[in-house]
């Protein structure tokens, strides 16, 4: 039994079994209020699913790309869920999620996940399709300036070929805790508690300058 | 499920600045006081990085939450509640200790007490075995990185009045600042104690921030240190200016001296006012130790009893927030709802925050069939 948690958008959480029906979900779009919400929805998808905290077997965390503030959120209640009750973590981009649930509604691609990185950018990553129902990155996310996106992708794609691009407000939990379980029944989920967020961009600091002058 | 109102076990979870503390106490015992600091990574910065905190809280507090739990011989199933600091404080870093603990709570079934940073300050002085209980009322001198205030305390759970408070800089970030211009590292505060150390804290007479009798009225208990630091700034460049030696340690003594006379002599005031001869003393400013001499020879004179809690309780930690949890739960207070988050200005009168209704029902989790 998985619990899914993403916040890297607004704030999802489902329990989803390991055969990747979802149990129970609760999910707030809003963009802000992450850690008013996220305990309600954790009571809120654990009880739709009628699964207590104790059969919880692995807990999915989605690691972005997303604004940081609220990404953290989930992560940090993942994590300690996860050490909680002594279970695997099993770190998800949450694109890949994205990518999963627009696969799963058209099949065809390549297609890039698009999501809002704020400061005029966009996150994507580009995919090829759903290989052994796991989707096949063919870039790793990365931003890119809202005006530049789609000159970017044209120069990502194959001129027979075109990226559809999938702009996306909402990751889906249950596709992510969908996909954690396929992730460990391929055997590439790995060890998640280390993973770090892919924040995609580094600390908004600058070195100080000398101190000014008061004047005399 | 079953809580103990009267030893309650409590795990306390801390990340209001640059300190990622996980505490665990049963009642007024400590068991464990596990704090990871991210102060190293802020040190080229001159000072605490928001951002930098809060993703140094993601990857520190499973580590911590691990070694709390190994150092205090528990287990997480046997806890009577958590606990988590809901501000004031960054809102970022804040964030990720709520977040982990409204999971930790619903994972393991137990109430939750979102509370107070300040109050948990006031609150670390109980976990001190050796010092006899704390009584009411007493006046509490906060001073650290991030706050500078004055309480007034008749009893922890239920009546903490704010006096007064900086309204610009923090004292230790008047440290910060004035450690900076005087060329030296950070954090300020033990830099500037290095170098007063040979100093002459009479050498030069700056200002004491709000004291004089016309701030009486509006700011008697409120402090003000970005004065005192452009003071500093203007006399050290006067110096330069007349091509003369800026003589640090001079300087760093008086500076020190002037911001530890406001402090001293503001909380002192407070006790005569009231008529309250206790003064605690709480943050991690307290670390400096003529702050504490001052402090307890001036209490001394005015008949004020001063209580220092030993500094590894002084500066953030989660043992406060465990503590004052544990006192809340003693005193019957419910436990907070789920909806609170991060309040970056919360009150200091707000001991406790989203206390359900007493009466209220039992939340939805414990209701969750098996
Ligand atoms: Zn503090």
């Amino acid at each position: 039994m998985i619990l899914a948690i993403d916040t890297s958008l607004g704030s999802a959480v489902a329990v989803v079994d390991l055969d990747g029906i979802t149990l129970g979900e609760a999910s707030s779009p809003n963009a802000l209020g992450h850690a008013e919400i996220i305990g309600t929805l954790l009571e809120g998808a654990l009880t739709e699913a009628s699964v207590a905290p104790r059969d919880i077997t692995h807990v999915a965390a989605g690691m972005g790309p997303g604004p940081f503030t609220g990404l953290r959120i989930g992560i940090a209640a993942a994590r300690t869920f996860a050490l909680a009750r002594a279970v695997p973590l099993v770190a998800v981009a949450s694109h890949d999620a994205a990518a999963l649930s627009a696969f799963e509604a058209d099949a065809s691609g390549p297609i890039a996940i698009v999501t809002d990185a704020r400061r005029r950018e966009f996150a994507f990553t580009v995919y090829a399709g759903l290989v052994e129902k796991l989707p096949v990155r063919t870039t790793y996310p990365a931003l890119a300036p809202r005006d530049d996106l789609d000159a970017r992708l044209l120069s990502l794609a194959l001129p027979a070929n075109p990226i559809r691009r999938v702009d996306v407000t909402s990751i889906s939990a249950g596709a992510l805790g969908r996909l954690a379980g396929r992730m460990l029944a391929a055997g590439i989920a790995g060890d998640g508690a280390s993973v770090e967020p892919l924040y995609l961009r580094s600390p908004d600091v600058t070195l100080g300058h000398a101190p000014k002058r008061v004047g005399v | 499920m079953h809580v103990n109102t009267r030893q309650p076990l409590v795990l306390g979870i801390e990340t209001s600045c640059d300190e990622t503390g996980i505490g665990i106490v049963r009642g007024r015992t400590l068991l464990s006081n596990t704090i990871a600091s991210s102060m190293d990574e802020h040190a080229r910065f001159g000072g605490v990085v928001p951002e930098v905190a809060a993703r140094a809280h993601l990857e520190a507090l499973g580590p911590a939450l691990d070694a709390a739990v190994a150092e205090a011989g528990i287990r997480l199933e046997d806890l009577d509640a958590v606990a988590v600091t809901s501000g004031p404080g960054l809102a970022g870093a804040l964030m990720v200790g709520v977040g982990a603990a409204k999971a930790l709570a619903i994972a393991l079934d137990k109430p939750l007490y979102a509370v107070n940073h300040l109050v948990g300050h006031i609150a670390a002085d109980l976990l001190d075995a050796n010092a006899p209980p704390l009584e009411y009322p007493t006046v509490a001198l906060l001073v650290s990185g991030g706050h500078t205030s004055l309480l007034l305390v008749r009893d922890l759970t239920s009546d903490v009045e704010l006096l007064g408070e900086t309204i610009d800089d923090a004292a230790g970030e008047a440290f910060d600042k004035v450690a900076r211009l005087l060329g030296l590292p950070y954090p300020g505060g033990p830099e500037i104690d290095r170098a007063a150390a040979s100093g002459d804290a009479r050498a030069i007479a700056f200002p004491r921030g709000l004291s004089r009798a016309s701030d009486r009225e509006k700011h008697r208990y409120d402090f003000s240190f970005s004065g005192l630091k452009t003071a500093v700034a203007r006399w050290t460049e006067q110096r330069e200016a007349a091509g003369e030696d800026v003589p640090i340690a001079d300087v760093a003594a008086s500076f020190r001296e002037a911001v530890i006379d406001v402090l001293v002599t503001k909380a002192l005031d407070a006790c005569a006012q009231y008529d309250v001869p206790r003064l605690l003393l709480g943050g991690g400013v307290i670390a400096n130790r003529r702050l504490r001499e001052v402090a307890l020879a001036r209490g001394e004179e005015a008949g004020v009893a001063v209580r220092i809690p030993p500094l590894s309780l002084c500066t953030d930690n989660g043992a406060m927030i465990a503590a004052l949890a544990a006192e809340l739960i003693v005193s019957g207070r419910a436990p907070s709802t789920l909806e609170f988050g991060a309040d970056s200005t919360l009150p200091v009168t707000q001991i406790q925050v989203a206390a359900r209704d007493s009466g209220s029902e039992p939340r939805a989790a414990e209701g969750v069939p098996v």
